[in-house]
């Protein structure tokens, strides 16, 4: 693992022509992913691409690397019995909104649940793309879509809250727009110990053009959306001068203030703490969203915590400390056995 | 005492009296003395139904013998009834002049009222075919434990030791060896070591005090071939022969599973043996447990899924993934009565349409069935072997009969199996790895080659989408489409040339071939043996590959004028072989929640027979 290897991000990339829609997010998403894979220290044979169906999907194809595309919903699962097998392995999963919240909801809280070290990167663009355009599980509330003609009625899952919620030890958000805190999101999900998911807003250019674009415009994100960093203010704005604080009292709740009014400074803002056992500030994070609040980037979660890989080595090594069979005929012959002359 | 061929003995009373138990251990002090031994446990899906009803009888039926014993029999000769519910569930099934032991401190009025009794029948007519012994088995095992510092509650659950020691008795049983296992089971609990054996001796007192009135027989040791023997169930024999060839591959073994009725023994028993190597992963579900699977093969390992009908019909869609990417996975289906939920903890033989038709496209794959609950460890063992050899998801059928069911078995001499070949590349030296291609076909057995993560220069993708011929890389071609549906076709119809020719019991040819597969096979047997032995025509055929067939299998047929398929469902193997050899098949279908018995089965083909003579 730790064997050094020069690689550039071409020898990451396949000879398979890439096939996304012209302007979809995901080319920038694949480039960031090639250029990391060339910075991971892993060997390259043993680095695998697993995904599922969507447009995400395709990625494997993509990449220089081992990898499969398996069947709506499952590429976690998979993934898992992959990573079980052989440890060794970085072992990432491409997916979408709805392949991993939707139709594999079940294998993605399970998977979070246990801590299986799979860096999972979750194009999310709020649409089903591959079916031509249908609502999917993030979709905000009154989409209009082929099978939402008058809106959608349901609410929008957060994959952010849906990850802490089921126990995640790392969660991160990026977006497609910004390839330099991509790459720095999905280094720092490698370097986890145990499962990370990195959620990437990724804008569907055909059917859900502009989802993001109040976090991607230039002249409106520094406004909409807050850097996240670890043992820093929670600050943001055109002029930084715009922050978090907690009011006081029984129900603190989350304000933006302005530095420098009502005497107010940075030593009173909320400070982020990626590495908090307790999920309070994590699951605060995740209901920062427009209007109201701005949509935070960054490291919201990454402690430390055994993975299942490590927890059933530890097991395997105790029992074959005191168990005596080593071989099946030992095995056969052990419990109740008798002879016949 | 009277000596006997062979005696069926069932144990019944409520699913909390301990009736498993006490069974197996009469089945295994059976088989320690010499007998061989076939069991089939019959309980119920609710863990402890209301006490006393019918709903909650559970039973455990062994066949003993002093020759080789191929089923649990068909009609007791003794019944064990901890209640009246357990003589209403079974009365029926007694053979007539057989002997009942009653717990006649169960038969009060709540007890009678319970199983829907109006008035006592012990006395009665309806008894009156049967020898009955009544013991005070509740007030016994009370008195006797009275000095005993347990819960009366504890008290209560030592009586099925009293049972035992009867049935003891009456056949001439060493007590020693279920002591040793009381010893062994209870070493830290000496109260309850103690309790249950002063209870089970005094049971065999309780005999011994009758003996002018109780019947007692001798079955004499089976003349089985020498060796060291150990009990196995079907189960138990599946996850065993999973590892023997995981050993013999030399691959590790991995395990996704999710828990289901009745298979979900094979999850407990390779969830023990991490120290030789296997990985158990119990699921979140019957999707998860596949796909972790498939995820494990495409890294190297000897992957297997076990689950019973409803967790296959939801691995379809992953059953189709990993026959399309070629990779070896073995399929353990333990069938069940549907559909649906059906009847969990009963048998049948009805997934066999699904196993074969259950995917979209054109998916063909191997099938496999197990015959006995000993079979399952060398029909797993097949299973895999030809998973690995020919790159192919297997399926192997078994059934809740023979999975629960246990026999004696003679334990396999190490080196009795030879090495299992696999398509894994193993890179020579001059090779280059820019030459491989993921689809290159062995000529012979039309496999692909397995590379798997971690080889350098291998870097490859696979995936669902249809993939060009030879390299493997994704193709929309509706030529190269057809072709590679038809070379996967090819590939699993290529390994009839790989699986051992059909062997038939009787003559070659004549006027009845009964044809049967799977678990069904002791009473099949029997059938036949015994019909044959009464001078009428006939042979039997017992399939254990369902896809493909064995090569002479048609060859067979031609033989036969008449060919009548015994199977637990409406008729799927027989319209399976119609469709394939139009060989005009017609079926012996009972699908009523229960094992073939041998009689029905020999009513039936005398039928057949007779039409013919």
């Amino acid at each position: 693992m730790s064997e050094q290897q020069n690689y550039t991000r071409k020898d990451f990339a396949s000879d398979q022509e890439v096939k996304w829609c012209p302007g979809c997010g995901d080319y920038s998403i694949l480039a960031s992913i090639q250029s990391v894979c060339a910075k991971l220290g892993h060997k390259k044979e043993d680095v695998c691409f697993i995904s599922g169906i969507g447009c995400s999907s395709r990625l494997p194809y993509y990449m220089n690397t081992y990898g499969m595309h398996t069947i709506h919903g499952r590429a976690i699962a998979v993934a898992s019995g992959l990573k079980i097998h052989n440890p060794k392995l970085s072992v990432w999963v491409a997916t979408g909104d709805g392949d991993a919240m939707s139709i594999g909801g079940n294998h993605f809280i399970h998977a979070i649940r246990r801590n299986i070290g799979l860096k999972i990167v979750i194009f999310n663009n709020e649409i089903y793309g591959l079916t031509k355009g249908q609502y999917s599980p993030t979709s905000r509330q009154g989409l209009v879509t082929k099978s939402s003609p008058y809106g959608t009625i349901e609410r929008p899952f957060s994959a952010a809250a849906l990850a802490i919620g089921s126990g995640a030890t790392f969660f991160a958000r990026t977006i497609d727009s910004d390839p330099k805190h991509m790459q720095d999101i999905l280094l720092r999900a490698h370097q986890h110990r145990g499962m990370a998911i990195v959620e990437v807003l990724q804008n569907c250019v055909i059917f859900n053009d502009g989802a993001h674009s109040i976090f991607t415009d230039k002249t409106l994100r520094d406004e909409t959306t807050m850097r996240i960093e670890h043992g820093k203010a929670m600050i943001f704005g055109t002029k930084q001068n715009k922050g978090i604080r907690l009011t006081a009292g029984s129900d603190p709740n989350p304000e933006v203030v302005t530095l420098g009014e009502d005497g107010i400074s940075s030593k009173d803002l909320l400070v982020h703490d990626e590495r908090k056992q307790s999920t309070f500030l994590a699951n605060l994070l995740t209901t920062f969203n427009q209007p109201t609040h701005p949509l935070p980037l960054g490291v919201f979660r990454a402690i430390e915590r055994e993975t299942y890989e490590e927890c059933l080595e530890a097991q395997t090594q105790l029992i074959a400390s005191h168990r005596k069979e080593r071989s099946m005929q030992d095995l056969l012959l052990s419990g109740e056995t008798w002879m016949i002359d | 005492m009277r000596t006997i061929d062979n005696a069926i003995i069932r144990f019944s009373g409520d699913s909390g009296d301990g009736m498993q138990l006490v069974g197996t251990l009469f089945s295994s002090t059976s088989a320690v003395m010499g007998n061989d031994i076939s069991t089939f446990p019959d309980y119920p899906s609710e863990i402890r139904a209301p006490s006393g009803t019918i709903a909650g009888v559970s039973g455990f039926q062994v066949n003993i013998g002093s020759l080789p014993v191929l089923t649990p029999g068909d009609e007791p000769d003794i019944l064990v009834a901890m209640n009246p519910a357990a003589l209403k569930a079974n009365l029926s099934s007694i053979k007539k002049g057989g002997v009942i032991v009653l717990n006649s401190d169960a038969f009060d009025s709540v007890g009678l009222s319970k199983a829907g009794y109006s008035e006592n029948p012990i006395g009665t007519k309806e008894l009156a075919d049967y020898q009955v012994i009544e013991a005070p088995i509740t007030t016994q095992t009370l008195e006797i434990l009275k000095e005993s510092s347990l819960e009366q509650k504890a008290k209560l659950r030592c009586k099925n030791f009293y049972a035992l020691g009867i049935i003891y008795f009456m056949y001439g049983r060493d007590l020693d060896i279920t002591i040793n296992w009381l010893k062994t089971t209870f070493k830290d609990r000496h109260e309850l070591f103690s309790a249950n054996v002063s209870v089970l001796k005094a049971g065999h007192n309780f005999g011994e005090t009758l003996e002018a009135s109780i019947s007692t027989f001798r079955v004499s040791k089976a003349k089985l071939e020498p060796g060291r023997y150990r009990h196995i169930n079907g189960n138990s024999a599946v996850a065993y022969g999973l590892m023997q060839a995981a050993e013999c591959a030399g691959l590790p073994l991995f395990l996704g599973s999710y828990p289901i009725t009745p298979a979900s023994e094979i999850l407990h028993e390779l969830s023990k043996y991490k120290q030789l190597g296997v990985k158990t992963f119990q699921a979140e579900d019957e999707i998860s447990a596949i796909c972790a699977s498939i995820g494990a093969a495409y890294g190297g390992a000897l992957a297997v899924t076990t689950t019973s009908g409803p967790g296959l019909s939801l691995k379809s869609e992953a059953l189709g993934l990993a026959l399309m990417m070629e990779l070896p996975l073995v399929i353990v289906d333990v069938q069940r009565g549907g559909p649906s939920t059906g009847l969990p903890t009963k048998s049948e033989q009805s997934d066999l349409n699904l196993a074969m038709y259950g995917r979209h496209g054109e998916a063909p794959l191997v099938i496999l069935a197990a015959s006995s609950p000993k079979d399952c460890f060398y029909m797993a063992f097949e299973a895999a072997r030809l998973a690995l050899l020919h790159m192919s998801p297997v399926i192997l059928l078994t059934d809740g009969y023979i999975a629960n069911g246990a026999e004696a078995w003679k334990i396999p001499y190490e080196g009795e199996f030879p090495p299992i070949p696999t398509r894994l590349i193993t890179p020579q030296e001059g090779d280059d790895p820019a030459n491989f291609q993921s689809y290159l076909r062995d000529p012979i057995t039309l496999s692909r080659p397995w590379a798997v993560p971690g080889m350098k220069g291998y870097e490859h993708r696979i995936g669902g989408l249809e993939k060009r011929e030879t390299t493997g890389g994704v193709c929309y071609d509706g030529a190269n489409h057809e072709r590679m549906g038809m070379l996967r076709e090819e590939k699993v119809n290529r390994i009839s040339a790989h699986i051992p020719l059909q062997e038939i019991e009787g003559e070659r040819s004549g006027n009845l071939l009964v044809v049967s597969w799977g678990g069904t096979y002791g009473a099949t047997h029997l059938a036949v043996k015994q019909l044959r032995q009464e001078g009428v025509c006939v042979s039997l055929v017992h399939l254990k590959y369902l896809n493909p067939f064995p090569q002479n299998l048609e060859e067979i047929f031609k033989g036969f004028k008449k060919i009548l398929v015994a199977e637990i469902n409406f008729g799927q193997l027989k319209n399976i072989l119609n469709y394939k050899y139009a060989c005009n098949a017609i079926g012996f279908n009972v699908m009523q929640a229960r094992p073939f018995k041998v009689s029905e089965l020999v009513t039936a083909i005398k039928e057949h027979a007779g039409n013919n003579l």
